[in-house]
Parts: C-alpha cells; structure tokens; sequence
C-alpha cells in the first residue's frame, strides 16, 4: 500500500529525513516512535502533503501511484488520512459542513454521486455516538474552543467518516485522559480492516496498549535505527530512547 | 480653495428652494454651516481624521443636487423600477429616497401605528417644525469636517422618525437611497428620535441603480430615550464610481441601547463615521465588515464618548481587501473622568488577499477614568496557511479552501444580523464580492 524507499527531506535547506525505508502492507498497523526532534512529525507532514518539505532523494509510492507529485488534497481523496497533532481551528466553518464537503469530494472524485442528505446525517448521527461525542459539535465551527481531547475525537470522527485506506495517527494519544484515550482508540479499532493501514506514530508506549500494532519502529536523527514487535515498545518504555540512539546499526524492517 | 468656491457658486442658487425657508432657527444653522463650509472646504488629509483618506477628486468634480420638483415628489423617470424592486425588504416598512429627495409614491407604510411617525424631512419641518427643531444638529459635534457643514447648509431632504414612550415596532423601517444619474449630489439628513423604553430597527440602504458617478452626504442624527433598545443597519453598495460621504450621530440616553451594523461594500471612495455619546449605564455595540476590491478605497470612523458612569461599548470591525482596495480604521474610545466602571472592547481585524492591498488602522483609547475596563486589539494578515493546509488534508482544494476560509472571516458579521431578509441581502452582497467564484450558501 504505501512503499517509502530511502527518503532524504530536508527543511530550508537542512536535513530531518535521512534516508527512511517503510513498508506498510494492507490490514497492518505499524507504529513509529521515537525521541523529539527525530523527524517523526516531518515523516507525517511530508505523506500528507504539507508544503515547504523538500525531497531531496528517494521516493514515496502509494498504491503504485508516485505520491511526490500529489497535491495534498489529491492524497486526501486517494484515501491518505492525517489524522493532526494539534488540530487546527478553524472559525465560521461548521464541522457537518467540513464533514459534507470532504465526503462529497472523495465521492466525486471516484466518479460517486452526492451522498444522499438524510443517508449523510444517519451515518454521522451514528458515528458520532460510537465516539461518545455530543451532536452540538457537528453544528460548531471546526475545532473551535474544543478541548485537546475533543479535537482529538474530531479527528477521529472525521477519519471514521471518509473511511481512508491509510491512517496516519500523529500523537493521537498526546494530551488526552484516560478515558478519552480509551474512546479514541476504540474508534480506531474500529476501522481496522484486512484492506486498511495505519501509521501511528507516537512518542509513548501509552497509546500501543490499546492499539496493539504489528510492527514497531524506532526513529532517531532521521532515520529508522530498530524495527521489530510490539514487545519493542515495551523494552524502549523500559530502557528509554538512549538505548536505541546509541544502538544505530539496528536493521529496518 | 477654488474649488470650493465653485460648490459655493453653484449651490448659491439652491438656497432658496431648500427645506424650511421660514424657520429661522433653521435658516440660521444653515448659514453657520455655510461659512464654516466656505472656510475650510472638504476635508484635507491634514486633518487629523482624514489622514488616509484624500477626497480632493470630490472637489475637482462638481457633483449639482436634483432641482426643480417638488420635495415629495421626485422625479422617477430614470428610475429602475425593477433593480429598485429588488433592494427592498419584503418584512420592513420602506421609504424610499430618490436624487435625495423623499418619494410619497415609492415609500410603503401601511399598517404603521398611528402614533409613530414616518416622514419625508421637509414635509416635517413644514408641517411639524417644533418636533424637529429641539434635535437637529444636536447630535452634531461642536466642531465637525467640511462634509457635516456641506450636508447642513444643502440638505434638501431625508427621513424623520419619531418613536414615542413605550412604543415597540413590529417590523423593521427601511430607509433606501439612490441616485438615478450622473453628477448628482444627493445630500440628506435623517432625524431619528426614539423616546423612553422603544424598540425598533432601522436600515439604511444606498443601492446602486446606475452606473453613474455620484455624490452620497447623508447624515443621520439619533436620539434615543433611557431604555431604549435601537438598531440601526446600514448597508452602503453604492455604484462601482460613485463617492459617499455617511455620518451616524447618535446620543444614547440613560440605560439605553444602540447597535449599529455597518457594511461597507459599495463606492470608489466611502467614509462612513459613527460617532456615539453614552449616558449612563446604557450600551454601545459597533459592529462593521468592509470589503474591498479593484482600487476602492473604503474609510470607516468611529468615535465612542463614555461620558457617564456604568457604559458598555463593544465594537468590532473587520476587513477583507482585495487587488489594490485600501480600507481604513480609525476607532476612538473616549472615556470621560466621570465615566468610572465603563467597560469598553475594541477590536479591528483585516485580512489582505493580496500583495497591493493595505489596510490602515488606527485605534485609539483616551482614559480620563481610573476604574475601567478598556481593551482594544487590531490585526492586520493574511489566510492563516496551516488551516488552508488543514482543509486540503480534509479533501478541500485549495481554492475552495482560501474561499471557505475568507467567507468563514466574513461572515462572523453577517451572522450577528438578525432579520432574515437583510442578512440574506447582505449575505448575496458578500458572496457577490468574492475573490474566486463558486462559494456555495452551505457554508453556514
């Protein structure tokens, strides 16, 4: 599904991404962790889109198509979802319409009619219950005011909405509760699918606990420096990430 | 100065056929007007309030008023009875102002309460001079620009409302100017009196029935009585060439209640100045939105006096400039040394869409008082990138996304509109003058 082969970025001029090799293959969820600094959120921005990365060498190839030359709402409608670290607010936009607007134009963009009005706020209606969230936030402007685990589940409603064939999750689990953390996962794994893949990436082990990944990587200074189980996350949790950083002969996956 | 001699040449004949040539009271602020006029002409960017606004192309053009008919009876043959039609309000009483001049034949008032009274100004001052006499020019301030003095000394007609005790309207009262041809003047000044504990929302619309240039000098002057809840609209869409000159004078009485909403959209040069005087415990809210496009050049003052204890004010203006338009903010919040707890807010917020527009702003607080709340904020930037990219994410492309992102700024003050035939106007208005095209209503 998604095939990363040795990606350099670099940001005005100077390199974060330092060769990365990823492979997520349908129905996997692979987690990335590491340090701050180490170029996990770069990795996420550059998959979505976002514009003022450079690729200065390697390739990024999903479902087949070259996603380089992609803009990012192009990757969106292909099915890439990013699900942000700090959703953004956005004032005098309502979510049921930003919901409405991004369904319609995944659906128009694989030749798809308009999703019938009353179909769309049944399929809402029921999404939004599943993440124990009030219906008042649907007729509120995008993220306004919302607290950092609302916005949060928004993302994740969102997500849940536009069904994407590729999840990126990044510090989904940062800055919320317990419970919040619990809701939120358990939207996730509800969407877990023999023919959807996850990238989550995350700085604690936290979240893994209840999305229990198939493949763990460690990033530090750019680059993937150990791959393995979930069981890796639990030793980085115990050892702490100067372990790997001093480990960097590790093999990718 | 020579050019002003030329309006004082050309209006010279005016005089006579004015309004109120037998009130003497009348007859004597007009004189005053007049002088002042002759003096100190239109005003210059040396003044102070008009540093960023230059209205010289108004004194090398000579804009003639309408002449020769009778005031209530102005003469409609150039009339586009269709597009005048059109900027009505089907839920509001109308009364429809044409070349400046009041038009018994356009204005619909039926089921106004007896009691309230809806007319043409020089039908007022012809048959109820001593209701108007203790109000106008009092709202005024003692010392005003060249435009205040150019509408008092050749007013030739406007609207006078009288609101009495207790009285509540049922429907709104809408207040439509416009100008039928080219090099016209039209000049009017509006009397609204609204006495103890009323209700009631006026509108003013100047709408744009040719494509001529024109000159817009109205001023309003508003008193409202203690309790009073006013609302006043004003929803300025003049011709693409045409000039406008709008001034709100209001003196707010105690525990009163004033709202203005001010939309500027219209107009190659528009200056609108709101200027306020609180009692006290009574409540000021401001509201404006500017939006401009090609060379406009859209100019809005305000002027808040918290002369009394306990006042309220809000005032929030925003902006959107596109090409090269240049809008300008000038608000003044002034507050009294006896003016203790007044809470005062102030806030201007522009967005530029391109690299040749500007917005001038300039806020001002003067605090005499030393228990007060008083704030005031001003921004002036551009589309917020992360959100453009936040919404691209979201299946949005990139045009959409900067529409959808500047309709959202806009529309925070279309929003606060509560009657529905005028915020959908003034909905189609802003739609009208959108950057890209294809904005879609869903977005509310």
């Amino acid at each position: 599904m998604l095939l990363i082969e040795n990606l350099h970025v670099s940001v005005a001029d100077k390199p974060i991404l330092k060769g990365i090799n990823l492979e997520i293959k349908a129905g996997e969820i692979h987690a990335i962790m590491g340090p701050n600094g180490s170029g996990k959120s770069t990795l996420s921005h550059v998959l979505s889109g976002k514009a003022g990365y450079e690729i200065t060498q390697g390739s990024i190839s999903y479902q087949g198509k070259d996603l380089t030359e992609m803009p990012p709402e192009i990757r969106a409608r292909e099915g890439i979802f990013l699900a942000f670290q700090y959703p953004v607010e956005i004032p005098g936009v309502s979510n049921i319409y930003l919901l409405k607007a991004a369904l319609n134009a995944v659906r128009k963009h694989h030749g798809q009619p308009e999703v019938d009005a009353m179909d769309f706020l049944t399929l809402v209606k029921h999404k939004v219950k599943m993440l124990e969230m009030d219906e008042k936030f649907l007729y509120r402007a995008v993220n306004e005011g919302f607290s950092g685990g609302e916005k949060k589940r928004n993302e994740i409603l969102q997500m849940a909405i536009l069904e994407p064939q590729l999840c990126i999750l990044d510090e989904t689990d940062s800055g919320l509760d317990i419970d919040a953390l619990r809701i939120v996962a358990d939207g996730v794994n509800s969407l877990r699918s023999p023919d959807r893949g996850f990238l989550m990436i995350t700085h604690y082990q936290r979240l893994l606990d209840y999305i229990k990944p198939d493949v763990v990587h460690v990033l530090a200074h750019g680059k993937i420096v150990k791959s393995g189980g979930p069981e890796l996350a639990l030793e980085l949790e115990e050892k702490g990430y100067s372990w790997v950083e001093s480990n960097k002969n590790g093999v990718a996956a | 100065m020579g050019n002003v001699s030329r309006y004082l040449d050309n209006y010279q004949d005016l005089a006579t056929t004015l309004p109120g040539q037998d009130l003497p009271w009348l007859q004597s602020l007009r004189k005053t007007a007049l002088q002042q006029f002759a003096a100190s002409g239109f005003p210059s960017p040396r003044e102070e309030d008009w540093r960023y606004t230059n209205v010289t192309a108004i004194e090398k053009k000579l804009f003639a008023p309408m002449l020769g008919f009778v005031s209530t009876n102005p003469n409609l043959q150039f009339i586009d009875k269709e597009c005048l039609q059109s900027q009505l309000l089907s839920d509001a009483w109308t009364v429809v102002l044409v070349d400046g001049h009041f038009s018994a034949e356009l204005s619909a008032l039926n089921g106004l309460p007896d009691n309230i009274l809806v007319s043409g100004m020089a039908t007022a001052l012809e048959s109820k001079p001593e209701w108007v006499q203790p109000y106008l020019g009092q709202a005024l301030p003692a010392e005003s620009h060249g435009f205040i003095a150019f509408n008092t000394a050749w007013f030739s007609d406007g609207v006078f409302i009288h609101i009495p005790t207790k009285q509540v309207l049922a429907k709104p009262i809408q207040i439509l100017n416009v100008v039928t041809q080219a090099e016209v003047s039209a000049t009017t000044r509006n009397l609204i009196v609204a006495d103890c504990s009323t209700e009631a929302t006026v509108i003013e619309s100047f709408a744009a029935t040719t494509g001529e240039t024109y000159l817009t000098a109205s001023v309003t002057e508003i008193f409202t009585g203690e309790n009073a809840h006013i609302t006043l609209h004003k929803l300025q869409c003049e011709a693409d060439k045409a000039y406008h000159f709008g001034g709100t004078h209001v003196k707010q009485g105690m525990a009163s209640r004033f709202s203005h909403h001010n939309f500027a959209f219209g107009g190659l040069l528009a200056r609108t100045d709101v200027h306020v005087d609180m009692d006290k415990a009574s409540e000021c809210e401001l509201n404006g939105l500017y939006l401009g496009v090609n060379r406009q050049h859209l100019d809005n003052h305000t002027r808040i006096n918290h002369l009394q204890p306990h006042g309220i004010s809000k005032e929030l203006y925003k902006g959107v400039l596109d090409d090269r338009a240049r809008g300008v903010f000038q608000g003044r919040v002034i507050v009294a040394e006896n003016a203790q707890k007044t809470d005062s807010q102030m806030s201007n917020r522009n967005l530029l869409l391109s690299n040749d527009a500007e917005a001038d702003t300039k806020p001002q607080l003067e605090i005499y008082a030393d228990d007060v709340k008083c704030g005031h904020g001003v921004t002036v930037g551009q589309l917020d990138e992360k959100s453009v990219f936040y919404l691209q994410s979201r299946c949005v492309d990139e045009e959409t996304a900067r529409n959808m992102l500047t309709f959202a700024f806009a529309n925070e003050m279309v929003e606060k509109i509560k009657i529905k035939s005028l915020h959908d106007k003034v909905l189609e208005q802003v739609l009208k003058r959108f950057p890209q095209e294809g904005v879609e209503k869903e977005w509310l």
